[in-house]
């Protein structure tokens, strides 16, 4: 076991835990953001630097601070680890700068993006970026590619997490899609546009922070916040079943797997699932789709009331202002 | 005994005189009120031969505009209709195909854009919702009618004729018109 310090929080967790896994211990705002890490996903994370957290002192036995900011996704605790996110203002201004170098060539087309309204990137640049640009040079451009006649790939809007590659490499038994080419050049693409077959490939579509994988079969269909989110569940053969039917009046438009409040699927579907049962009939309702009160798909949506659960998550946020310890540098607005 | 809030008026009976028994003072005020009226300068105009004159940033019949090359500036991304508060605003969108480019900026569009303006405010959040500067209030009136049926604007009077543009320039802050002289900017290319 060890023992982290972080933002003034104390948490004991196992050893080999990473920074960001402790921090999600504990929860809340300390938090670190991240865009290429993925819970379910081995090896991913490492690559956006959005996660990246001050360590003030490294171990017990060795309490010099790291020379440099560290990806808190695939740094490992130790024992006696003193690590400073929001409480550090060099953190929260490098911050800003990964949002700057993520959207250097981000075509910045929301308005048209399916993605829109659930995308990492529009939340990560919202919450700490800068809202003006400095890059003044054409960007970078790719063609938009069909990969399979289900997902459509637009380069363009990449940010390179390399997610989807590992969705190909865990979950679909023939990989047949990588990242080829390198640098600024690096694209995501498939030998010669070879479809992709697999059980599993459609879940690449859920993983993607951004809206470079989309759903063709919901392509332009609805912008997500007018759609009202429903959990379901059907039997299925080859996955849980377990999944979010995104309908509006009668009509099933699209169908995910279900993702936790860091946006990431813990029990992936298959493409069956997702693609051939758009119809209300084929699945058992649960109820509405939990939605976070920020988000712009909560608008008009509706959702009963768990009243142990709110009063639990009150108390867990009183605790949470309590613990929390912030030095002035960080509670004047930057 | 005294009263609390000390605002109750003693109400004395006064004997009335004959003129004022005869209402003649009450009467002469009143017409006094009238003949002053008649030196006022009046408040309404006579309004199909005149009319009143607009305030630059009057919010009246919406306009979809296009671009310089006559191409359609939404997107039908749905941010007037999720930021209108009463919910006048419906869509639904498209895949521009190829060779429709001079028709449509981007390459989803809207398909249908119906506002309906009995629902309709004019309240302008729309207008500054819109990412794209395709939707502007402008100083044309709705019309009236007897019937509900015609309040549906679709995309046939709401969209712009080519030949025919409306002038939104008058309703462009200055910060606005700065930042489009930048045309470093892609949003302005």
């Amino acid at each position: 076991m060890a023992k982290v310090t972080i933002d003034g929080i104390e948490i004991e967790v196992a050893d080999g835990t990473t920074i960001l896994q402790a921090a999600r211990q504990i929860g809340g705002e300390i938090v670190p953001p991240a865009m290429c890490y993925y819970s379910t996903l081995k090896n991913s994370g490492g690559k956006c630097r959005a996660c990246l957290v001050k360590v003030a002192a490294g171990s017990a036995k060795d309490p010099r601070p790291m020379p440099k900011l560290v990806p808190s996704c695939i740094t490992t605790v130790q024992d006696g680890m003193v690590v400073e996110n929001i409480t550090n203002p060099t953190v929260l201004e490098t911050r800003k700068g990964v949002v700057e170098f993520l959207l250097l060539n981000h075509p910045l087309d929301c308005p048209i993006c399916d993605q829109a309204g659930e995308c990492d990137l529009q939340n990560f640049a919202y919450n700490h970026g800068v809202s003006k640009t400095r890059y003044e040079e054409e960007r970078r451009t790719f063609e938009q590619h069909d990969i399979g006649d289900k997902i459509k790939l637009h380069m363009n809007r990449c940010i390179l997490c390399y997610r989807c590659t590992y969705v190909a490499d865990q979950l679909t038994d023939n990989r047949v899609h990588g990242v080829l080419n390198r640098g600024d050049h690096a694209e995501i693409s498939t030998y010669i546009e070879k479809a992709i077959d697999n059980e599993f490939s459609g879940n690449m579509i859920d993983v993607c922070p951004v809206g470079a994988l989309t759903d063709k079969t919901f392509r332009f269909k609805q912008r997500v916040w007018f759609t009202k989110p429903l959990d379901a569940h059907r039997d299925c053969p080859k996955c849980s079943g377990k999944v979010v039917l995104w309908t509006k009046g009668n009509d099933v438009l699209r169908v995910t797997a279900r993702k936790d409040q860091y946006n990431e699927v813990k029990e992936f579907i298959c493409n069956e699932c997702r693609y051939d049962h758009k119809d209300m009939n084929d699945w058992v309702i649960e109820g509405p789709r939990h939605i976070e009160r920020g988000s712009v798909i909560s608008q008009n949506h509706y959702e009963k009331i768990d009243l142990v659960k709110l009063k639990a998550d009150v108390e867990r946020q009183l605790k949470f202002q309590e613990g929390k310890r912030l030095n002035e540098a960080n509670n004047t607005p930057a | 005994m005294q009263s609390l809030s000390g605002r109750s008026k003693v109400v004395v009976k006064k004997e009335m005189t004959l003129a004022e028994r005869m209402y003649l003072p009450a009467i002469l005020g009143g017409v006094m009120i009238t003949l002053r009226h008649f030196f006022k300068r009046k408040t309404t105009i006579k309004y199909p031969e005149k009319k009143r004159e607009f305030s630059a940033i009057w919010r009246g019949h919406h306009v979809l505009k296009r671009d310089e090359k006559g191409a359609e500036r939404c997107t039908a991304c749905g941010l007037c209709a999720v930021s209108c508060p009463a919910e006048a605003i419906t869509m639904t969108s498209g895949e521009r195909k190829k060779g429709e480019e001079h028709l449509y900026r981007e390459e989803k569009y809207a398909v249908t854009y119906e506002i309906n303006m009995l629902r309709c405010i004019f309240c302008g959040l729309c207008e500054e919702a819109c990412p794209k500067e395709a939707i502007f209030l402008t100083d044309r009136l709705v019309s009236t009618d007897y019937g509900r049926d015609g309040f549906i604007y679709g995309k046939d009077k709401l969209v712009e004729p080519v030949d025919k543009r409306i002038d939104v320039t008058k309703r462009q802050t200055p910060a606005v018109l700065e930042f489009k002289k930048h045309k470093e900017f892609s949003h302005n290319k």
